[in-house]
């Protein structure tokens, strides 16, 4: 598990053809990871066919909402919750 | 448009119906001849499906508002919280429960297709799959509960869960005020599906008279 | 297209709400006694909506989009041949 709770992540920025799980509004974006789920199945892969392995790990990630949303006009604390796969995110300082 | 024949569970073609009823019918038909699929499976998880509704999710919010230790079970393990109430927690590996409370609210959705905890709360309302709620749950959460009648105060931290992988959530509503002397029973009547979303608060208790 | 989240907010949600049909649950089954004989998974279920043309994908109903889907993944894996479940319905 390369990630802990409270640490700074990013979404990697990168485009990906075929089907993936994160969502564009949290790419480029910085987050702290809030908890550690299990691992699971890849569904990039299994999409097509293969059987999902090696199993990857899942986070859930926390955004300020004024973080990922320029014109956020909602409190300050208001976030945004994903769950993310491990090689989606990288350090973030 | 009234019809002049009986309705009866059995499919019929109707006029009123899309392509896509009398195709899927006919794959069934097609899958079946040739033993891909089986009838009796298929009629098993349509009944399952119809069997499911938010009555057990609303039984693991009531246990969890009268038993703190349950509570806390809820809230690291909801999957094994339902087994321990003899509940069927779906075919999600992974079941999450979130906790309202006086500072925090939740609210979930999918923003990529319609997620969603159904065996425990039954099947998703058309809303919670549209377009509109799943670009406007993440970006405008506060205006999405205005529009479901909710006003959070500034002070409440409003937390949007999005739904994107194998994970289900659900949203333990926070107790009403006036709700202290209630059974458990009378508890779970207060529980709506739509308090499990994170889209409503729970049912208000009735008066004392 | 599929990715929604930050889309257009401008829209009211519609609440109504509608009973399933019988052919929408079974639909739903289907889909499931795919992925029970290991023919179809949900990830390949996705992404056969996914990859339905934008303008299909927004007029289909939820149901419909799943439909489009198990056809797309079954004639993928030959369990379906192109163009038999039509010839089927008579068309």
């Amino acid at each position: 598990m390369r990630y802990r709770p409270g640490q700074r992540v990013r979404v990697a920025a990168r485009p990906h053809e075929g089907h993936h799980r994160t969502p564009g509004y949290v790419k480029g974006k910085i987050g702290s990871v809030e908890r550690a789920h299990a691992s699971f199945m890849n569904p990039e892969t299994r999409a097509y066919g293969e059987d999902g392995l090696p199993e990857q790990q899942l986070y859930l990630v926390r955004f300020a909402q004024s973080d990922v949303w320029p014109d956020y006009s909602g409190p300050r604390d208001d976030g945004i919750y994903v769950d993310v796969f491990e090689h989606w995110l990288e350090e973030a300082e | 448009m009234s019809h002049d024949h009986d309705h009866s569970h059995d499919p019929i073609t109707d006029g009123d119906e899309p392509a896509a009823a009398a195709r899927v019918r006919a794959l069934e038909e097609l899958l079946v001849e040739r033993g891909v699929i089986d009838r009796e499976d298929v009629r098993r998880r349509i009944d399952w499906l119809v069997s499911r509704s938010p009555a057990d999710g609303a039984r693991l919010v009531a246990r969890a508002w009268v038993d703190p230790e349950f509570k806390e079970r809820l809230l690291e393990d909801a999957r094994a919280a339902a087994l321990e109430l003899g509940l069927d927690p779906g075919p999600s590996p992974v079941v999450v429960a979130v906790e309202n409370t006086q500072t925090v609210h939740h609210m979930v959705v999918c923003t990529l297709c319609s997620c969603y905890p159904r065996a425990l709360l039954g099947r998703p309302p058309d809303w919670y799959k549209s377009l509109p709620y799943r670009s406007r749950a993440v970006s405008d959460p506060r205006g999405v509960l205005t529009e479901f009648g909710v006003e959070l105060e500034d002070d409440v931290e409003l937390r949007v869960l999005d739904s994107t992988a194998d994970i289900r959530y659900l949203v333990i509503p926070h107790r009403p005020a006036g709700s202290e002397t209630m059974s458990e029973e009378e508890l779970a009547a207060l529980v709506t599906r739509d308090s499990m979303i994170g889209v409503a608060q729970p049912a208000a208790p009735a008066p004392v008279a | 297209m599929h990715d929604r989240g930050g889309g257009p907010t401008d829209t009211p949600i519609d609440r109504s709400e509608h009973e399933l049909a019988h052919w929408e649950l079974l639909t739903d089954a289907l889909v499931g006694a795919l992925a029970g004989r290991g023919l179809m998974n949900v990830d390949e279920m996705r992404r056969g909506i996914e990859g339905m043309p934008p303008d299909e994908y927004e007029r289909a109903s939820y149901y419909e989009r799943w439909l489009y889907s198990i056809e797309t993944v079954l004639a993928e894996k030959g369990v379906l041949a192109s163009g038999e479940l039509d010839a089927r319905l008579g068309r």
